[in-house]
């Protein structure tokens, strides 16, 4: 199993980082001939504007839709935004996902907070999950295709409101999983991977 | 646990969604939109650009918050600011204006000769200069959440750069290298915080983000200091005081992406018209290198 980030920019240094102590295989992806022989590909934190522009440039819009076809894709808060199809702001987006973002959701650096989250879909589902909100994106809209993963909790600000979504095998969330020590969300989106090729084998195109 | 804003964790945060990328100084909102359509992940918003800083003289100062503002009506991506060194109540105001990051600037004039500010006491993360490890790691010490070497603003001149960049990453491989028990003399040697160098020696890398800065002004000065191993570029005079911004803020931002492909890279330096004019380091006179500032 080869996993691939793309490294446009943002911290996809550390989604890799994460993917190595964990063994898998990983590649930076900045072009698109990088995307033959990945079986699965993450899209990093960072600046969903910058991301979006580059990809433009570099032709990347096209191929990352037709790898979505039968590949799972993981989008963490920029990459989550660039999954949807909608930002209420002009930028490029894959439109890959039937939701829409609300961006800087939370307001500014200042306003960014960490929090315990239940993820119900994750191994040992009762461990709260310590979830990275920098400038966070909220999931503003879902499709009726879209599985809610995680929402805020009660006593919080924007309290209710989703902030993980899954929608066959794309992923969005609007935090970081790769800024902590908790692994479970890249072994959800592994699990993804290795789902999808078990269930056929011709999907594979590596 | 409850719910914590501005921990360690949440500021050093900002800076690695930054990595990969480059911070522009902007005078104007309308700079600040031309950064933003360029693909720039922050702007630094300023009164004048470090080159014109240098050719006005006098003391430099926290910018008109008025300005801050609009530029942080102006643009989706993070605002920047910068204050003096050790202007404590600047940085408050920035805090209070609500910028998503403080830059504590020897670009400005410094407001304490021997103490820069306790940032642990602020919940906006702060960004600071350096020319070595010790400084890093005393700016670390204080409470930084971000690094950049600083090289030399406003010249054009990509040389101090490179040398302070090249002075991080040897130091840390000496580090690296160093047995355990030298590690308390060779902290005082440099002036830095004991368990911040063994943290640094553990890691084999600073434990913040650290960017370049200082003389930057062509696609391949960002590139060549992304193969020197930083994590991104801040551009400061080098778009505005060029020939035709747009397209070079545009070029800058995809070398720093493509900076390992010499193809890419020789493509979009094509074209670019003029750089700007620029002063030779060793053409400045004494007393006037900004990096000597910081303690």
């Amino acid at each position: 199993m080869k996993i691939g980030v793309l490294a446009l920019q943002g911290d996809f240094a550390e989604h890799i980082a994460i993917l190595h102590h964990m063994e898998v295989d990983t590649g930076e992806v900045r072009l698109p001939s990088q995307l033959d022989e990945l079986d699965g590909l993450i899209i990093p934190g960072g600046e969903s504007t910058t991301i979006g522009k580059l990809a433009t440039t570099f032709d990347m819009i096209e191929p990352l839709r037709q790898f979505s076809h039968n590949r799972p894709i993981w989008g963490t808060c920029a990459g989550a935004i660039f999954l949807s199809c909608g930002a209420k702001r002009q930028q490029p987006l894959l439109n890959l996902m039937d939701i829409t973002i609300e961006r800087n959701a939370f307001g500014r650096q200042v306003n960014s907070f960490e929090i315990d989250l239940i993820i119900p879909a994750l191994e040992d589902p009762e461990l709260p999950f310590r979830a990275l909100f920098i400038r966070a994106p909220l999931i503003e809209r879902v499709g009726e295709d879209v599985e809610v993963l995680a929402r805020l909790p009660e006593d919080s600000q924007r309290a209710g409101r989703v902030v993980a979504a899954q929608q066959g095998h794309l992923l969005a969330t609007s935090f970081h999983p790769e800024l902590t020590d908790d692994k479970r969300f890249h072994r959800y989106f592994l699990s993804l991977v290795k789902g999808l090729e078990d269930h056929d084998p011709s999907l594979r195109l590596a | 646990m409850e719910k914590e804003v501005s921990t360690l964790a949440v500021k050093k945060g900002l800076a690695q969604m930054l990595k990969g990328g480059v911070i522009m100084d902007v005078v104007t909102p309308e700079h600040a939109r031309i950064a933003e359509d360029a693909g720039a992940v922050a702007v630094m918003a300023l009164e004048r650009v470090p080159a014109d800083i240098r050719a006005y003289g006098g003391v430099a100062r926290m910018s008109d918050p008025e300005i801050i503002l609009q530029i942080m009506d102006t643009v989706s991506i993070p605002v920047m600011a910068k204050c003096r060194i050790g202007h404590f109540v600047e940085a408050q105001i920035l805090e209070a204006l609500g910028v998503d990051y403080i830059d504590e600037s020897e670009v400005l004039t410094p407001a304490d000769q021997a103490h820069h500010i306790n940032k642990h006491e602020f919940k906006v993360p702060f960004v600071c200069g350096c020319r070595n490890l010790g400084e890093a790691l005393r700016r670390i010490g204080e409470g930084a959440a971000m690094i950049r070497t600083k090289g030399e603003a406003g010249t054009g001149d990509v040389v101090e750069a490179v040398r302070h960049a090249r002075a991080v990453m040897g130091e840390i491989r000496r580090l690296e290298n160093m047995p355990e028990d030298e590690l308390m003399t060779y902290s005082k040697e440099i002036g830095a915080p004991y368990n911040t160098v063994k943290e640094t020696k553990e890691l084999g890398c600073l434990p913040v983000v650290n960017f370049a800065a200082g003389g930057i002004a062509t696609p391949a000065d960002a590139a060549m200091m992304m193969q020197l191993g930083v994590d991104g570029v801040f551009v400061g005079s080098g778009i505005f005081k060029s020939g035709d911004p747009p397209r070079r803020a545009v070029a800058i931002v995809e070398a720093t992406t493509h900076y390992n492909d010499p193809e890419i890279l020789a493509k979009i330096s094509r074209g670019l018209g003029e750089p700007m004019v620029g002063i030779g380091i060793s053409e400045l006179p004494e007393g006037e290198h900004l990096a000597e500032r910081g303690w």
